[in-house]
């Protein structure tokens, strides 16, 4: 497991909590201690984590041992089936779509994926989709919409990716016409921020009825670092721009884009996974509820209506 | 055909009197030197070399619009100061700049006019304003400029030159992209036309979202046009970019666009498009 410099504490205690749970298996008189020691710990690792910056919370996004979209595919969900190509060029693993069941009901699923090995870094390239990841969800969400499915998306993505063969290919086209199939879709969507919402790429996932983060999620115009060497030349003022660019979930919910904030085990979403699709469960299921007396036209209005809501202007 | 011929504009008669001193210009393009009344009156198209350099909106107008006239929608609506942004300079005081040097409250009008007698939506960036960046105010204006077209049943004419997103109101203007958008799509459900007319240079937010869903997409010879800068591409990748990378002439050979057309017969164009495909003028 990899840990962060400030993760540190919080990850030890974390860690004499699993031993102690272990030993308790086969010894019932280290109940008690083991339910003083989980206390203590839960209340450590949130008091240590409520000072966190804009920055660590951006690095806790990207954390490594993050669960991943096909992380929470394989708890929340079951006959997952997943789906490929964008029928016109090619197959971007950097994105994964499918239909599968959630709570017993057919759902379509779109999300970012990022690697774990080495190898399958690069073979997702990061979570960094071409335009054929884009055309792939975009395919997908019309297919949903022809069939009634809701739609569930997991934003994870440092950004779409910038390349030659990407612009080649209609980047651009490719994003816009995501947002239009998204927008036209009619459909429930929920769209859930589990790592890091970096820019029009992650806005290809997001333009849903219900739009959720976890609690060190992030979502943004630009990636602190290319706002730092924008604004000041300089990489590596990043953190200063991860504060003024307002990007972490509370900043989000307070602007108005986000609907909620979906909390995370303590130290971290990485620190119990399990934990942590059990919370992002319930914020759908609650979400798709919610949806679920709208006829058609009124969730494409819905959107429309939260999208239109959004932004500061003096009239 | 007869060509536009514009008369220079905002020079009064001591002004004039000065060209035989030496108001010359130096083109990007060929790097003739001629005096600056050859390109004012070409519309900022270089008479030797017909490299198109930046048109103001007031200029775009005067070339498109009968009578070069708009009735302005939503003129009054000003950007706000949502994320507290400071770079060194406070975005209040960068905002004040920008619309002092424009003389407009945001980077872009919108409103109605008429093209060859067509009544039509239209919207222009003012690239002078902030780089034509898309804050909540432009993405707002374009949302009832598709919007307002919807209910007044007319085509729009969109002339973009952007480099995307506004950074000093974050993730509000990504969600712009989103807004804009889904003002296309009623306009699409609408069956009215959207010209989107592509100029130099339109990149990030603004190339993602509307700008390459025209039912026509049309470009100026030479424009940059993209999702990424060209400098963010060459530091991802580590290599030197192709010559004519991103330009227009690139985009029609990939197929994302219909047509290149020099800035003088754009009229022309936009008018035919716009007879094919409707809707009918009044009466
Ligand atoms: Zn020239």
């Amino acid at each position: 497991m990899y840990v962060l410099p400030f993760e540190k504490p919080v990850v030890e205690l974390l860690t004499r909590v699993k031993d102690l749970r272990e030993l308790a298996k086969s010894d019932q008189r280290l109940t008690t201690e083991l339910r003083r020691l989980e206390d203590k710990a839960g209340k450590l690792a949130r008091e240590l984590f409520a000072d966190l910056s804009p920055w660590q919370k951006v690095q806790l996004s990207r954390h490594p041992n993050r669960p991943y979209t096909l992380d929470y595919v394989e708890t929340l969900f079951t006959d997952w089936m997943e789906l490929s190509g964008d029928r016109r060029y090619a197959e971007d693993a950097a994105i994964v779509c499918g239909l599968a069941k959630f709570h017993g009901k057919s759902v379509a699923v779109v999300g970012h994926q990022k690697g774990r090995s080495t190898k399958d870094k690069v073979t997702r390239n990061f979570g960094q989709a071409h335009p054929e990841g884009n055309r792939k969800a975009c395919r997908i969400y019309e297919m949903a919409s022809r069939f009634g499915l809701p739609i569930l998306t997991f934003i994870d993505t440092p950004g779409a990716y910038p390349g030659i063969g990407a612009e080649e290919r209609g980047q651009s086209e490719a994003i816009g016409a995501c947002l239009a199939a998204m927008s036209r879709a009619e459909v429930p969507i929920v769209a859930t921020i589990i790592g890091e919402g970096g820019s029009g790429g992650a806005l290809a996932l997001g333009v849903a009825n219900r739009v959720h983060v976890l609690e060190y999620g992030t979502y943004s115009v630009i990636s602190p670092e290319g706002c730092a060497s924008i604004l000041w030349k300089d990489g590596s003022k990043a953190d200063e721009a991860a504060t003024r660019l307002k990007i972490t979930a509370p900043d989000l919910l307070r602007l108005g884009v986000v609907d909620c904030i979906v909390d995370e085990p303590a130290g971290g979403a990485h620190q119990d996974p399990a934990a942590a699709a059990r919370l992002v469960d319930t914020a759908l299921w609650t979400a798709l509820r919610e949806l679920e007396g709208l006829s058609p036209a009124e969730l494409v209005a819905d959107r429309y209506q939260r999208f239109r809501a959004i932004g500061a202007l003096l009239a | 055909m007869t060509w536009p011929q514009r008369k220079p504009a905002g020079l009064d008669a001591s002004e004039k009197k000065s060209f035989g001193k030496g108001v010359f210009r130096k083109c990007d393009g060929c790097d003739e030197t001629l005096p600056a009344e050859d390109f004012e009156v070409n519309f900022e198209v270089c008479p030797k070399c017909g490299k198109h350099h930046k048109l103001s909106a007031d200029g775009w107008r005067e070339l498109v619009l009968d009578d070069g006239k708009l009735d302005e929608w939503d003129a009054h609506l000003a950007p706000t100061d949502p994320l507290q942004f400071t770079d060194g300079k406070a975005y209040p005081d960068r905002i004040a700049t920008a619309q002092k040097n424009a003389g407009a409250k945001e980077a872009i009008e919108i409103g109605r006019g008429h093209l060859d007698g067509r009544p039509i939506a239209w919207g222009s960036f003012l690239f002078a304003f902030m780089g034509g960046s898309m804050g909540s105010v432009v993405g707002e204006k374009i949302t009832r400029l598709f919007e307002r077209a919807v209910t007044e049943r007319l085509p729009v004419v969109l002339l973009q030159a952007s480099g995307g997103a506004r950074m000093q109101e974050g993730i509000l203007s990504l969600m712009q992209m989103a807004k804009t958008v889904g003002a296309r799509e009623r306009l699409r459900d609408a069956g009215l036309p959207f010209m989107s007319v592509l100029l130099h240079p339109t990149t990030g937010g603004v190339a993602a979202s509307f700008a390459l869903l025209g039912d026509v997409n049309i470009a100026e010879p030479k424009a940059l046009i993209g999702f990424a800068g060209p400098r963010v591409i060459e530091s991802t990748i580590r290599q030197t970019l192709p010559e004519g990378f991103q330009r227009s002439e690139f985009l029609l050979a990939h197929g994302m666009i219909d047509r290149i057309c020099s800035r003088l017969e754009m009229k022309r164009e936009l008018s035919v498009l716009l007879g094919h495909l409707g809707p009918q003028a009044h009466g």
